[in-house]
């Protein structure tokens, strides 16, 4: 049989676009099954938990894992994968600091239940709610716990590198993964743990093209409503960039394109709280000193939380509101 | 842990003692926060004391403490002291962290048991911040001896003159064509009614004549560059239009000058000048400058009248401002006030009612080298007033206008009632809310004028009307006031109303500050580094303030801190160099991608942005610490020495007590 290192990559509360990003290396996939054997990755190949569950602790060399925790099934593999794995990645904006799924940690848990189960689309004439535990003829079946939010990886389970993205990046996977096969082959070392991984050391603006002044804003306002000045500084024309306070590692593909940076690669090394940092940072450019006229500008950003904490809500100090951090699901 | 942590709380005898049960907190620190590596915790009865300080010395000795936590008063008071008596035991004083549960608990709270609580949270903050302090070392800066002074009132003109007595170059900046400032346009001054110009003027000539002073008149500073001991400051100096190498002063320019302009500023707009003048016969320098908006020559081309009948042909036409960056070590801000608006209040109907005058057209009114020759008459220029009022308080201690007390008005009035009645027989009506006369003679001047029979009416005037409702008030001023002493509404007729302007910050203060790095109060006043032990220094090392500019005042306390800051700077020269403290803003950068957001934040402008690399930088010896950069840094590029993430973090979880009490939020 082979003796080739294993490798596994799981996704929980996430989209898939993690998966499609490590496809999207193209042939460099190939070099994964040359030099990797893919022991579990669900959405590549069939296996099942009692599999995982059967392998020896740390006999799997490195798993991807993608996702956040939002319900008991996820932390169960999280903590399952931690057991067999000697490196384990917090792979993709979910599992690194919550992501879209995160931004539900504004919301009690029950209301997040109510809103899926009664849409306008919904047909749901007996207004039935999911139920973890149902009796069957053949026994008792369950589906997993929604847990009150959702949590990143590394506060279910201790983590080795970071790399984050929402996907990571496709050159950046191929460039880990590169690392990882030099590793094996003793050309390079490991870096120390806890790393974040796939990034750059400075921010998105370290690659943006654009010129940049001395900031001071007057208003701001939605890219789609304005002709943008392609040659400037987005923030300078008072579209709100988050690019000042997100980790270098994109290249700065969005405001190359146009659009403003949203904030995918997550906080740049020594931040702590993604969003307070940027409100700190936008607040300290408005050019005014009238609190009218403040509050006016203020306005312009017409979605805090999505503007400040949309992939970060989870991984932030805050990691939601009190209302749903202290709701429980049924 | 590796560090060893002395604890020392303070009594400071029955302030914090009397709401905090000191010993059951020294006693709680040593045996709960032993996990954190305190190894000693003592209480004291005053800690700044030489005894407590040589127990905290004893214990760096004896142990061999590597941090200490000091819980008493604010870091303000005492940080420096135990600073420096760990710096004695062989400790770097940077080890050391001073919390303050006086001001932060003792002091605003009465429950015993809770502020007792919350004392062990505040130390348990503090030992938690301290275990990440880094040893440190002050910045040593040489200080240059030549000192710049920003305007030439009373206040300047004390400061320059101190230091340039003392062997040490002064530059002295003025605005106007002349030094002299306020002062120079009153007549007399409160409360000893000597002539304000007779004591003034001999300063004035001093400072003109001095050898170490380089008088700058007709310029402004446009740039400071630079920190305490070494600012390049930048000035421009505005084109006269005479050379002053060879102008006498003889006058004959402005003898022969066709073109009157009225005096807006030194004449408030009661008389006239020349396009090319002096302020006033006094003027220091003698030269005079062409105002050439209203110069004919620079208006029409033609006329020349001063060139032509100068008799050493020191005018030049062809002049240009002219800017020159000069070295200083330290610079004072004596910048002065501007006068309430009394347009503003338009019930009292200034710039509406002919005879309605404001302090300063007052001052010059009765100024005997005024207009009208210190005769005090109607607008008219010849009507003496048989009944005059005077409005305390205008635009002063009023919610819609000014809140605070412009301090010199209820002397000032006093005085102008007194001229008044001295020179017009006239009548006189004080109107005032209370009269305030708390310094050297003035109450004794207060019951002069009461001896004099000048009229007193306690009540805040509603409104200066001209529209009469009985035939003696026919075209008078008539005076609605309620007379709270009676209880009673008034109507007083008069000729002439004075307006006892407030006085209020420069118009252009807020800029000002900003290009000398300090702050302003939300009147913009300047800020001075201590209300009541500090008030000529700021919060920039290097910059002091002196005189009207930090508050209202009169003009002995103005000449006062003019010489109070002399004496601070005088030190600072003597010392030849000066420490900083080492708690500056550092950008790392790798990390700084160069967005630019922090490049306009600084209030000291110490943040640099360097093009080529597409990095800012900040300078450490103009960074003050204040943490502004490093707040608004949203790459967490720039970090604060003193002030890291591990260092706030860790107090607050100390402060929350979480590791104690293991619980986490969430």
């Amino acid at each position: 049989m082979t003796t080739k290192p294993k490798f596994a990559m799981y996704w929980a509360a996430s989209c898939g676009g993690c998966e499609i990003a490590v496809l999207n290396i193209h042939e460099k996939i190939l070099d994964v099954d040359a030099n990797f054997e893919v022991v579990f990755w669900p959405v590549a190949m069939d296996a099942k938990y009692k599999d995982v569950e059967a392998m020896e602790d740390g006999s799997i060399l490195l798993t991807l894992f993608n996702g956040g925790i939002r319900n008991d099934e996820n932390e169960h593999i999280a903590k399952l994968l931690r057991q067999k794995s000697k490196i384990l990645v917090a792979f993709g904006s979910c599992a690194n600091e919550g992501c879209i799924p995160g931004l539900a940690n504004f919301t009690p848990i029950q209301e997040i239940v109510d809103t899926a189960f009664s849409t306008l689309t919904t047909e749901n004439p007996d207004n039935i709610r999911p139920q973890t535990t149902y009796a069957m003829p053949e026994g008792e079946i369950h589906i997993p716990t929604l847990y009150p939010i959702l949590k990143t990886l590394d506060q279910v389970v201790d983590v080795d590198y970071y790399m984050p993205g929402c996907p990571p990046e496709s050159h950046q996977i191929a460039a880990v993964i590169d690392l990882v096969i030099q590793v094996l082959q003793g050309k390079a070392e490991l870096p120390p743990k806890g790393a974040v991984i796939g990034v750059g050391l400075s921010t998105v603006c370290d690659d943006c093209k654009r010129t940049r002044n001395i900031k001071k804003i007057k208003q701001f306002g939605r890219i789609q409503l304005q002709h943008s000045d392609p040659e400037l500084c987005l923030l300078e024309q008072g579209i709100p960039c988050n690019g000042p306070a997100t980790r270098q590692g994109c290249g700065a593909l969005c405001p190359a394109a146009g659009a403003q940076c949203i904030g995918c690669y997550g906080p740049a090394e020594g931040v702590i709280d993604y969003g307070a940092r940027l409100v700190a940072a936008f607040a300290s450019v408005v050019d005014s000193n009238n609190p009218d006229e403040i509050d006016q500008i203020m306005d312009g950003l017409v979605d805090p939380a999505g503007q400040f904490y949309r992939f970060n809500l989870a991984g932030s100090l805050l990691k939601g509101s009190l209302t749903a951090i202290r709701s429980i699901s049924k | 842990m590796t560090e060893k942590i002395g604890v020392y709380v303070c009594h400071c005898g029955s302030n914090i003692a009397g709401v905090v049960t000191v010993a059951e907190v020294s006693q709680w620190a040593g045996e709960e926060l032993a996990s954190e590596g305190v190894v000693i915790s003592r209480d004291y009865k005053f800690m700044c004391s030489s005894l407590g300080q040589e127990l905290i010395q004893k214990d760096i000795q004896e142990m061999g403490l590597t941090r200490v936590v000091v819980a008493a008063c604010s870091p303000h008071l005492h940080e420096a002291t135990f600073r420096t008596a760990c710096k004695n035991a062989g400790l770097n004083p940077y080890l050391c962290e001073l919390v303050s549960i006086r001001e932060q608990d003792s002091w605003v709270h009465t429950d015993k048991e809770a502020a007792t609580q919350k004392a062990k949270a505040i130390i348990s903050g503090g030992v938690a911040r301290v275990a990440h302090h880094e040893s440190l070392e002050p910045l040593r800066v040489p200080i240059h001896p030549d000192t710049l002074v920003v305007g030439g009132g009373i206040a300047g003109i004390q400061a320059a003159l101190e230091i340039a007595d003392a062997g040490f170059h002064v530059y002295l900046v003025e605005k106007e064509p002349s030094i002299g400032g306020h002062m120079a346009q009153f007549d007399k001054t409160f409360p000893t009614l000597d002539c304000s110009a007779c004591i003034l003027t001999p300063k004035m000539v001093q400072v003109g004549s001095h050898p170490n002073i380089t008088l700058l008149t007709w310029s402004e500073v446009t740039k400071v560059d630079g920190y305490v001991g070494s600012f390049a400051v930048t000035i421009n100096k505005k084109a006269r239009y005479v050379n002053t190498d060879t102008c006498t002063g003889c006058g004959i320019c402005w003898e022969k000058c066709p073109k009157k302009v009225r005096d807006e500023v030194f004449e408030v707009g009661l008389g006239n000048r020349k396009a090319v003048y002096t302020p006033f016969p006094q003027a220091v320098p003698k030269y005079p400058v062409i105002d050439a908006p209203n110069c004919t020559y620079f208006i029409k081309g033609t006329c020349k009248a001063c060139e032509k009948f100068c008799p050493t042909g020191a005018i030049n036409f062809e002049q240009k401002d002219e800017e020159i960056t000069i070295p200083v070590g330290n610079i004072i801000l004596a910048t002065g006030y501007d006068l309430f608006d009394a347009k503003r209040i338009p019930q009292y109907g200034y710039g509406r009612l002919e005879n309605v005058f404001t302090s300063l057209e007052f001052e010059r009114l009765s100024n005997a080298a005024g207009p009208t020759g210190g005769n005090i008459v109607l607008r008219d220029g010849k009507t003496v007033p048989k009944a005059v009022a005077i409005v305390h308080c205008v635009g002063s201690r009023d919610q819609n206008y000014n809140p605070y007390c412009s301090s010199i008005c209820c002397m000032q009035s006093l005085k102008f009632a007194h001229l008044v009645h001295e020179r017009t027989g006239a009548e006189v009506y004080n109107f005032y809310i209370d009269i305030r006369t708390p310094s050297k003679g003035y109450e004794e001047f207060y019951n002069r004028l009461l001896e004099e029979g000048t009229n007193f009416v306690r009540g805040k005037v509603a409104e200066i009307s001209s529209v009469a409702r009985v035939p003696e008030e026919q075209g008078k001023l008539v005076i609605q006031v309620e007379d709270t002493l009676i209880g009673k509404q008034r109507r007083i007729p008069v000729d002439m109303v004075i307006l006892s302007t407030g006085i209020q910050a420069r118009h252009d203060a807020k800029e000002v500050a900003k290009m000398f790095g300090i702050s302003c109060s939300a009147d913009n006043w300047y800020i001075e580094r201590h209300p009541k032990l500090d008030p000529i220094a700021t919060m920039t090392d290097g910059i002091y303030i002196a005189g009207c500019v930090q508050g209202p005042k009169d003009i002995p306390a103005s000449v006062a801190q003019g010489a109070a800051a002399a004496a601070r700077v005088l030190g600072k020269i003597q010392q030849k160099e000066i420490s900083l403290e080492p708690v500056r803003a550092t950008v790392n950068q790798e990390q700084c991608s160069g967005c630019r957001i922090c490049n306009d934040l600084c209030p000291f402008n110490a943040i640099l942005f360097h093009e080529e690399t597409m990095v800012s930088e900040v300078n450490p010896a103009l960074c003050q610490g204040c943490g502004t950069c490093v707040a608004g840094c949203p790459a967490g590029a720039i970090s604060g020495t003193g002030f890291s993430n591990d260092q706030i973090l860790s107090q607050i979880n100390g402060l929350l007590l979480l590791r104690i009490t293991d619980q986490e939020y969430a």
